[in-house]
């Protein structure tokens, strides 16, 4: 996993509540067996129209977004299903860091895996955030953003800075880019003597 | 161990701890671990990568279900993508020596329908699935939860999971449901007080007096929406229900007794803690119909469809406009008046042999609107044989309705079986998002009995009104 430590990335605004993973990914993109290339699929169902143009309406295809890599959500951003394809298309299409309110518990997990940060704020600085990028994008410029994940704040070149938190085993995951897998592996001892203590369940 | 009273995911999340190294997140051990087709090839490649073996294939158990065809089993997958994904299934099962009941096998079904089904499913065990409805098998006393393919990959190569542990969230139910009124509408009921994200970071535990009456395939139904209200898992403590239902089963423990007496310590100590309790009452619920675009967006079936510019909070209010554009619903109309164009009764939710019978009970006698295209699709192979040996089989086809093989189906629409644009569909699903059962196609969630009663008239109708023949 590449390992994240700092980020300032162009902000694009997705203002809706409750976006489910049905609608970061539609199923129809699933079938994959591989990890990459869901990019082109993100939000497929609201960024193209039927015939297959992409939608002028929709927030990310507004060319001042163009090559966003943080996204600013509203509450419960990624509920729904499990699938890691999701963030997989996150991340695929250039996304780096998202930000809302609240995250559905299974993606904001997900997000980690693949090197994302998901960052949670208050709802009324979240508003606030939404105000400035759409003030920065009506002054004719991208609203944009640094991360930075040592100190965990989120902060904008007009005076906006807030902190944030992170598991601090998740934060040194990131920070480091540890293969997580690995780093189990390195209590196999423990897992073995767990499964020496706990006979096999009855009747196996 | 300690003295402190603790509840039913205390004692299973103590008891499977492995380690908590410093700085680091626990290491949980996980009992059973369940696999399909669409969010694990991509894990067992990674395994491949790193040259590591599955630690536990005996505690592992793969099915296909959400990609295949429910159709005649005996003709080629057509799509040529799904076959792929079903094959590599297949290769990475017999790969790694993991269990697989595979599209030909008598036992394969929906992951969520075999496990219990197959007794894979035990009170006191961890189970997860790289499937956000794994919280079904809470029903059975278990804490089970949906992960992502990254931690899919985990558990094949660890047999363990880094987490935090979850918030206890006790939702008790008192008194009981009056007739007509199942649990499907219990927890649409309940998903719609609590919000689509009132549960998030929390394992919720169904208690009291109408959660205990409730039939083990009652209490999957309830268990198998807790992540609609973003909860991590849901759970039911075990009790003789629980026993009974597990008894005999294929991979039931043989010493039967002895595990009885193992699982009966799992329920929480009378006086244990919850992080937050919610109390409803059963007899306040009527039966249920989704009229939005997510679960928490349901009213009953005697109500009319809200009018979202009158919601007080902002997000609501917006959701609901957009919700109602794409339903193509408007504020005020009757529940009772919307027509449909199709109705599935299928799914993890409802598609085991008592949803079965509520629904055939239903039709009986009766014939499928002709405006209606309607199906079943059983849950596992087992379900549908059982199903057909009791003749229900003909009570639906008598009826108009279509008859299928087991699998996800229409639920999600990966396979043909989809919604075509504006199309309105009955559904005995979960998740009523945008574009789930088909591109442009419009869910409203009900009950089997109430999509059955839907299916006969073509629109809503309230199922306390039935005339059964
Ligand atoms: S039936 Fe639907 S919700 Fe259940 S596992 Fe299949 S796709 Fe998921």
């Amino acid at each position: 996993m590449q390992p994240f430590i700092n980020h300032t990335g162009v902000v694009a605004s997705l203002d809706r509540a409750n976006v489910d993973t049905d609608q970061i990914i539609p199923k129809q993109f699933l079938k994959r067996i591989e990890r990459t290339g869901f990019g082109q699929f993100l939000f497929f169902d609201w960024r193209f129209l039927p015939d297959g143009s992409p939608n002028p309406a929709f927030e990310l295809n507004q060319p001042i977004v163009a090559g966003a890599s943080v996204l600013l959500a509203r509450r419960n951003f990624g509920c729904g299903s499990s699938r890691e394809h999701a963030p997989w298309a996150l991340a695929d299409y250039g996304f780096k860091v998202v930000i809302a309110p609240t995250f559905a518990d299974i993606f904001f997990n997900n997000c980690f895996q693949n090197g994302m940060v998901p960052i949670r704020l208050a709802e009324e600085d979240v508003e606030e955030l939404f105000r400035r990028a759409r003030a920065a994008e009506a002054a004719g410029g991208p609203y944009r953003l640094h991360v930075d994940l040592p100190s965990c704040t989120v902060s904008d070149d007009a005076g906006f800075s807030r902190p944030f938190t992170v598991d601090p085993f998740r934060k040194r995951c990131l920070l480091e880019g540890l293969d997580d897998i690995a780093l189990s592996l390195q209590h196999v001892d423990a897992i073995a003597a767990w499964e020496a203590a706990h006979a096999a369940p009855a009747g196996e | 161990m300690s003295s402190t009273p603790r509840t039913l995911l205390d004692k299973i999340w103590d008891s499977h701890v492995v380690c908590t190294p410093p700085g680091e997140l626990p290491l949980l051990y996980i009992d059973r671990h369940l696999v399909h087709e669409v969010t694990s090839p991509q894990a067992f490649e990674g395994l491949r990568l790193a040259g590591r073996p599955v630690r536990r294939p005996e505690a592992t158990f793969a099915t296909p279900d959400h990609n295949i065809p429910t159709t005649d089993r005996r003709l080629p997958i057509a799509d040529p993508i799904s076959k792929q994904q079903i094959d590599t299934l297949r290769n990475n099962c017999r790969e790694f020596g993991v269990r697989l009941f595979d599209l030909g096998d008598a036992d394969q079904g929906i992951v969520h329908v075999i496990g219990p089904e197959l007794g894979i499913t035990q009170p006191g065990m961890t189970i997860v699935c790289g499937d956000s409805h794994t919280a079904t098998h809470g029903a059975l006393g278990a804490l089970a939860f949906g992960i992502g393919t990254s931690e899919v990959e985990h558990v094949l190569a660890t047999q363990t999971l880094r987490q935090a542990k979850p918030k206890s969230l006790e939702l008790r139910v008192e008194g009981s449901l009056h007739p007509g009124v199942t649990a499907k509408d219990l927890v649409l009921y309940l998903i719609g007080r609590l919000s689509t994200e009132g549960g998030t970071g929390h394992v919720i535990e169904y208690t009291g007096p109408c959660i205990r009456r409730l039939g083990m395939e009652e209490r999957m139904t309830v268990c198998n929406m807790s992540i609609e209200a973003g909860a991590r898992a849901g759970m039911i403590a075990p009790d003789q229900i629980t026993f009974d239902y597990l008894r005999g089963r294929d991979y039931a423990p043989r010493n039967f007794d002895r595990a009885v007496a193992e699982w009966e310590r799992f329920p929480g100590d009378p006086d244990a803690v919850f992080d937050r309790v919610e109390i409803f009452q059963g007899g306040d619920v009527v039966p249920q119909v989704t009229w939005g675009t997510n679960p928490a967006q349901v009213v009953g079936i005697d109500a009319t469809v809200p009018d979202p510019t009158a919601f007080g909070d902002p997000n609501e209010r917006e959701s609901g406009s957009r919700a109602l554009d794409y339903m193509g619903l408007r504020g005020g109309t009757k529940i009772v008046d919307i027509p449909l164009d199709r109705v599935f009764i299928g799914s993890c939710t409802n598609s085991r042999i008592e949803d079965l019978r509520a629904a055939a009970s239903v039709v009986r006698g009766y014939r499928v609107a002709p405006t209606v295209h309607a199906m079943v699709v059983p849950g596992s192979g087992r379900v549908k044989r059982q199903a057909e040996q009791e003749g229900l089989d003909r009570v639906f086809r008598d009826a108009g309705f279509e008859w299928r093989e087991a699998g996800c189906s229409m639920c999600l629409g990966m396979n043909p079986d989809t919604l075509t644009p504006g199309q309105r569909c009955a559904s005995t699903s979960n998740r009523n998002f945008e574009g789930r059962q088909g591109k442009g196609g419009r869910t409203h969630l009900v009950s089997p009995a109430m999509a059955a009663a839907a299916a006969v008239t073509g629109h809503f109708t309230d199922i306390r009104h039935w005339l059964y023949r």
